[in-house]
């Protein structure tokens, strides 16, 4: 009994401080978004909130919180407050299956997972969650009243649609490598370096473009695009409601970061793992590994942020295209190309010989079509 | 055994708000949760994999792909008529042959009771490596004739969402 409780209230505690780290992580990358952006276009950035101006997130909530909460007369009025609130349940609720570390000890003997839960499924609730994501967005456009709202809302769903596919298929490669759904599985898979990027470059790279596609974020961000759509689904949200809607974009990346982080490079695994476990402890390397997740998680939010202000935005009909008719079948090479690895049993050779054999005929087949063209114009 | 009555009266309520409610989206919406309550009751027969697969196809793939027609449908502005008594008694009269179809087969089903089972069942029953060893090695046949049949409507919706030559969709 004595030791349940005690598990009961680490559990407890370890749920809460994985929503407050969500959470201040997601604070933060407004704050870091925008000095990234500064640093790339050679400006300053953020410099009056504090030092450096890392009271930036402060002030932002304070302004959200104190502007007028507009909602407009012929809205319909519960569905426009459902939107974002079904936003932030979404974002926040994939954390549960992340493994953030190994067991902990804590006192008495008792051991905790670091994870909400581990249940056999873990993947598919990732993959079940994103795919509610879409319905903040298009239930807060629609009960806009607003056409640019609503043509922003369907433009959300058709391409997280569009995208899931390819993200499920990149996915199904790894549930032939692992064996398992559940997340635990499959990070003890890739323990001690046996990192999945190795066995599953081509996967990781269609993950990661869905996983673009699936946040919104640019070069993808065609739901909010200012320049066609005024602000896209959230063009009449205002005060905290909008904050929540952007709030749950920032929470998405930094989840997406951790989940990639978890599939592709072997979670809360990192070099030296069993030396430090061996000369200062079980506790301190679980703890490092805590680190070395959110550390890889951060490192891809920065990857998010470093596409934004690098690439310009895709068209639709081009975003359509990648999605249906490159992504798709990419993904179903790369699973055929996985099962052939693992018959072939040179799991790493067989994976990158076939990602150069597929490159090398992307560019025979390109120069021969360009050839043809050429001639056609002549 | 009380969560499983609070489930299910929430299941029953909202399928019946889908029915009763006027606004199509609020239909559609509590269709969804009667996707959700019904992934509880999966949960509650420790059937996980059921449960994930339910809302990633149905609330996640299908109720999106309905709320998206009705949206840019505007039901408001495009209402159809309002039914005729006849529409209504058809309507129904196939309802309720459904029930009585499905009190029938309820009735004549015979459940397995505990003591039969030798006093003990196996909860992993539901586990999705268990789903698995019965999907492809008890019934593989049908599971590969109910894949080739999917392809089939896959390729013929491709085929009817194809545009013709000349043709424009927008």
């Amino acid at each position: 009994m004595e030791i349940i409780s005690t598990l009961f209230i680490a559990k407890a505690v370890f749920i809460v401080a994985v929503f407050a780290v969500t959470l201040g992580v997601a604070a933060y990358s407004t704050y870091f978004e925008r000095k990234v952006a500064a640093f790339m276009q050679d400006r300053v950035g953020p410099d009056r909130a504090g030092p450096f101006g890392i009271l930036q997130p402060l002030a932002d909530a304070v302004k959200m919180f104190m502007k007028e909460d507009f909602i407009p007369t012929n809205s319909n009025k519960w569905l426009f407050i459902a939107g974002p609130c079904l936003s932030m349940l979404t974002a926040l609720m994939t954390s549960a299956v992340v493994p953030f570390g190994d067991k902990l000890e804590i006192g008495g003997g008792a051991t905790i997972d670091l994870q909400g839960i581990d249940v056999n499924i873990g993947i598919l609730w990732v993959f079940g969650i994103v795919s509610l994501g879409v319905y903040g967005i298009l239930i807060g456009g629609w009960a806009s009243n607003n056409k640019y709202s609503l043509i922003g809302a369907i433009r959300a769903a058709s391409q997280n649609i569009s995208y899931e596919l390819a993200m499920g298929m990149s996915i199904i490669a790894i549930l032939m490598l692992s064996g398992s759904l559940s997340t635990k599985t499959i990070v003890e898979a890739q323990q001690n370096g046996h990192w999945n990027i190795l066995y599953q470059p081509l996967g990781f790279l269609i993950f990661l473009v869905c996983a673009f596609a699936e946040c919104n974020r640019t070069p993808f961000d065609l739901p909010e695009c200012e320049t066609e759509l005024i602000g896209g689904y959230h063009t009449e949200y205002s005060s905290m409601k909008l904050g929540f809607y952007l709030f749950a974009e920032y929470i998405n990346m930094f989840i997406s970061g951790a989940v990639m982080a978890t599939l592709y490079f072997g979670g809360y695994d990192y070099l030296g793992n069993s030396w430090v476990a061996e000369h200062w402890g079980e506790n301190v390397a679980t703890l490092i590994g805590v680190g070395a997740l959110i550390g890889k998680a951060l490192f891809f939010v920065f990857v998010f942020m470093w596409v934004r202000w690098t690439l310009p935005r895709f068209r639709y009909d081009q975003l359509m295209n990648l999605g249906w008719t490159i992504l798709i079948p990419l993904a179903m090479f790369n699973v055929v190309l996985t099962g052939f690895s693992i018959i072939s049993g040179w799991l790493m050779i067989v994976s990158w010989v076939g990602v150069a054999l597929l490159l090398v005929a992307i560019i025979v087949y390109d120069s021969v079509t360009y050839k043809k063209k050429k001639v056609a114009v002549n | 055994m009380q969560f499983w009555y609070f489930l299910t009266a929430l299941t029953l309520l909202s399928a019946l708000m889908v029915v009763l409610s006027k606004n199509p989206i609020h239909s559609v919406l509590y269709l969804v949760f009667t996707f959700f309550c019904i992934s509880g009751h999966y949960v509650l027969l420790n059937a996980q994999f059921l449960m994930a697969v339910n809302i990633i196809v149905y609330a996640g793939a299908i109720m999106v792909l309905f709320l998206f027609v009705i949206m840019m449908l505007d039901l408001r502005r495009n209402m159809p008529d309002s039914k005729s008594n006849l529409t209504k008694l058809a309507g129904a009269i196939l309802g309720g042959t459904l029930l009585v179809i499905l009190v029938a087969v309820m009735r004549k089903t015979q459940f397995p009771q505990f003591s039969q089972m030798g006093g003990k069942f196996d909860t992993q029953t539901g586990m999705v490596e268990n789903l698995g060893q019965v999907l492809f090695r008890d019934y593989l046949l049908p599971f590969e004739l109910v894949s080739i049949l999917f392809f089939v409507a896959m390729v013929g919706a491709v085929m009817l969402g194809k545009r013709e030559a000349g043709e424009r969709n927008f």
